[in-house]
């Protein structure tokens, strides 16, 4: 018997080793994978905490093929031999998760005109996609003054949808972590013991990680939006970190760094402070080339592309080049 | 060389010499004179524009405003949709934060510290009037753009594109 487990996900089989996740095996497959906003790969233990990767199980194993009985969160379940899964194709899902981002929307304060994430936010993404575009909610939302932690990150913690994410990256990333998730319930929130500031070599990525705006970068506070600056990916000699980073260009100054991610929006390399706040002059990166913007973004209005072309096509390399 | 005849629906011209009546040129003439003089008493296509106007519907989309809400606060909190709607690109702003003090003037804690339309770019299709999500930028249907020598002039700032704050602001 090899190791590999035979898993269908929406009608797409894939052989994938003993031990990945359902949300994995969907991300190989590279479609319609769930979405998810508090699963982050780079980290451990991360997962199961904001419901919105629910999938339907429709049949557990080759051995057992009877259906999981609830939705089940697939960033934490492993696929069996012969596992079927059914993620955009089962209306249940799609109920779910349209009641998920409704409760996730329960407390955000909605203000996407004012946050400096809105364009790049897995929040706004997700309601774009899965949301039903009006509130039933009348209550109050919980409000909460904005917080510095430490001279370069701002905590929106009305923002926040206690993913997790950014204490997993303080526990594993830096030495000693000096915030986390305090009380419990409705009120907990993200916090530092009595404004304790934030300093560590690598506590800026915490803006990267966060999925919506409740962590950003006060050296970036209202510059610009996100769609009027142009991404480059640049690198400097760091020796600290490995210095790959993307410069968010607007003319020719710097106005944000941030560190590269992937197509699930998950950091590649983790940057240090020193190149994501100090350098804010051109001439201290190599930059490699403007950096490619999925068209479904807004962050590629207003620029264009070189068309892609096609090896079989016979093109003079001049024509393409200039 | 030989001429490529690409259709059949090629037509000589045939060059007559003037008849004695067409070597006078006084009818033509006559004729001509005739149509301008009926033209100076039918009714003028024109109008003395500024003194005069034409009505102008009410849909009519023309020179922008920056609303106030019912304090009389800024509404627009330079969010850039309206920038990125924009198909012409005629609207640039710099975001700035608002002061604790500054609360009255605008209704946000982001405002724009400038914001402005570029008129000879603008097209007035309404688009950004249509992105806004707070209600801030709307076209006039009853004011255009003023003509001017300098092109500077066309460049509407802030001055000129927020509403006046008026005192017992009923609307």
């Amino acid at each position: 018997m090899s190791d590999k487990l035979k898993v269908t996900i929406d009608g797409t089989t894939i052989e994938v080793d003993k031990g990945t996740t359902i949300l994995q095996a969907a991300r190989m497959i590279g479609k319609n994978y769930p979405p998810a906003m508090c699963y982050y790969t780079p980290l451990k233990n991360t997962g199961g905490k904001c419901r919105v990767c629910l999938v339907k199980v429709a049949q557990a194993s080759e051995a057992n093929p009877r259906p999981m009985p609830k939705l089940v969160a697939s960033c934490l379940t492993q696929v069996e031999q012969g596992m079927v899964v059914e993620n955009e194709t089962s209306p249940e899902v799609l109920e779910a998760r349209n009641g998920v981002v409704e409760f996730l929307l329960i407390n955000h304060p909605l203000d996407c005109p004012v946050c400096d994430q809105a364009g790049e936010c897995d929040l706004q993404n997700l309601s774009f996609d899965h949301g039903k575009g009006i509130t039933r909610y009348e209550e109050g939302r919980r409000e909460f003054e904005k917080i510095d932690i430490g001279s370069k990150v701002q905590l929106h913690m009305t923002r926040c949808i206690l993913c997790y994410r950014c204490v997993y990256l303080a526990d594993q990333l830096t030495e000693k972590r000096v915030h986390g998730v305090i009380n419990r319930g409705d009120v907990s929130e993200i916090s530092t013991y009595i404004q304790n500031a934030i300093e560590n070599d690598f506590s800026g990525n915490i803006i990267d990680v966060c999925p919506v705006g409740a962590l950003t970068d006060k050296t970036y506070r209202f510059k610009q939006r996100v769609w009027f600056s142009k991404p480059f990916d640049a690198h400097r000699n760091c020796s600290k970190c490995s210095g790959k980073t993307v410069l968010w260009m607007k003319g020719d100054d710097i106005i944000r760094v941030t560190s590269r991610k992937d197509k699930f929006g998950e950091v590649i390399d983790f940057i240090c402070n020193e190149c994501r706040y100090d350098h804010k002059n051109p001439a201290d990166w190599v930059i490699e080339g403007p950096r490619h913007i999925e068209d479904t973004s807004v962050i590629s209005a207003n620029k264009y592309e070189l068309p892609v072309v096609s090896p079989a096509v016979n093109v003079d390399a001049k024509f393409v080049s200039e | 060389m030989s001429v490529i005849k690409l259709t059949d629906r090629i037509k000589v011209m045939e060059r007559k010499p003037m008849s004695f009546a067409e070597r006078l040129y006084l009818p033509a003439i006559l004729k001509g004179m005739s149509i301008t003089i009926k033209h100076l008493f039918r009714k003028k296509a024109t109008i003395q524009y500024p003194e005069q106007k034409r009505p102008m519907s009410e849909v009519f989309r023309g020179l922008h405003v920056l609303k106030r809400d019912e304090k009389g606060a800024e509404r627009c909190t330079a969010c850039g949709l309206c920038a990125l709607a924009c198909p012409a690109e005629a609207i640039t702003m710099t975001a700035a934060e608002r002061k604790p003090e500054e609360k009255n003037l605008y209704r946000e804690e982001k405002y724009a510290a400038v914001y402005e339309i570029n008129m000879l770019r603008c097209i007035f299709c309404g688009l950004c009037e249509e992105a806004c999500p707070k209600a801030a930028i709307f076209l006039q249907n009853d004011k255009m753009a003023p003509a001017s020598y300098e092109r500077e002039d066309f460049i509407y700032g802030k001055d000129r594109l927020v509403e006046p704050f008026l005192l017992n602001n009923k609307s």
